[in-house]
């Protein structure tokens, strides 16, 4: 039986992925929460995640030719980046609500930790098993 | 990596609202900062912020805060009559700045939070790295 180490990692490879992005796209968010006009953004994780389970199995494109534009492998760089619908948006055009950012910031680092420990599990998993102790 | 890139966003914003901070000092350290002509008084100064695209690599989704410079209030100086004031000019008048001390009241505090949660949002930036670094063990 071969092993594949990326179908032992399964999403979370992936997953941890975005989390660290989105966990940069909110921080934006909070910084600029003074900038005029500056837009909320945000990714749908659903989507996202969608999207690399259908890279991982082989849904991807694939440029038949060298001098093509090659199609990138998946990467969270090339995920939608959304605009959020403000609740209230201030009078300079500006669309953050930083009590809202600050929630989803603090619920998406719990996130990133729960796939950082399964990962961890799996590390430990391979571990036990490599060792036979 | 995202994660480096959260750090370089909080540090611009808080480099910024530093910035904002600074000139709301200067507001309230010069409100009473008369002068004898309406060219030499002081007014009050405010940043202007903007959002900076692509300051730290190409993903679009790390947004930084720019300071694209710090303006001079054009709203109208207080005039008082003050003809015994050492700087009074031929009228008598004296000019103040045009420092709205409420106003910049209001901006401090709301400059000193953004500060303080983009200081945490760095802080929690922080800890998901180091947890990353200690991964597999």
């Amino acid at each position: 039986m071969r092993f594949n180490l990326d179908k032992a990692m399964a999403m979370h490879e992936a997953a941890i992925y975005v989390r660290a992005r989105r966990s940069s796209i909110l921080s934006s968010n909070l910084a600029n929460s003074d900038t005029p006009n500056y837009k909320a953004r945000d990714i749908d994780f659903q989507q996202v995640l969608r999207n690399a389970a259908t890279m991982k199995s082989g849904g991807a494109m694939k440029a038949t030719n060298a001098k093509h534009i090659q199609p990138g492998g998946y990467s969270a760089s090339t995920a939608e980046l959304l605009y959020r619908q403000p609740f209230q948006a201030s009078i300079d055009g500006n669309t953050v609500d930083a009590q809202m950012e600050k929630a989803k910031f603090a619920q998406n680092s719990m996130q990133y930790q729960a796939t950082l420990s399964f990962l961890t599990g799996k590390f430990k998993g391979l571990k036990s098993a490599i060792t036979g102790e | 990596m995202s994660l480096l890139g959260a750090f370089n966003v909080s540090g611009s914003a808080l480099s910024a609202q530093s910035i904002r901070l600074n000139t709301t000092a200067s507001n309230l350290a010069n409100a009473e900062t008369v002068s004898s002509n309406r060219d030499a008084t002081y007014r009050a100064r405010h940043p202007v912020f903007s959002a900076a695209m692509n300051m730290f690599n190409d993903d679009s989704a790390t947004v930084g805060v720019k300071v694209e410079g710090v303006v001079e209030s054009q709203s109208e100086l207080r005039m008082r009559y003050e003809p015994g004031h050492p700087l009074a000019n031929e009228e008598g008048y004296i000019f103040l700045p045009n420092v709205n001390a409420i106003e910049e009241m209001a901006n401090m505090i709301s400059a000193s939070r953004s500060y303080q949660y983009n200081v945490e949002a760095m802080n929690t930036t922080k800890q998901l790295m180091m947890a990353t670094l200690q991964m597999g063990k």
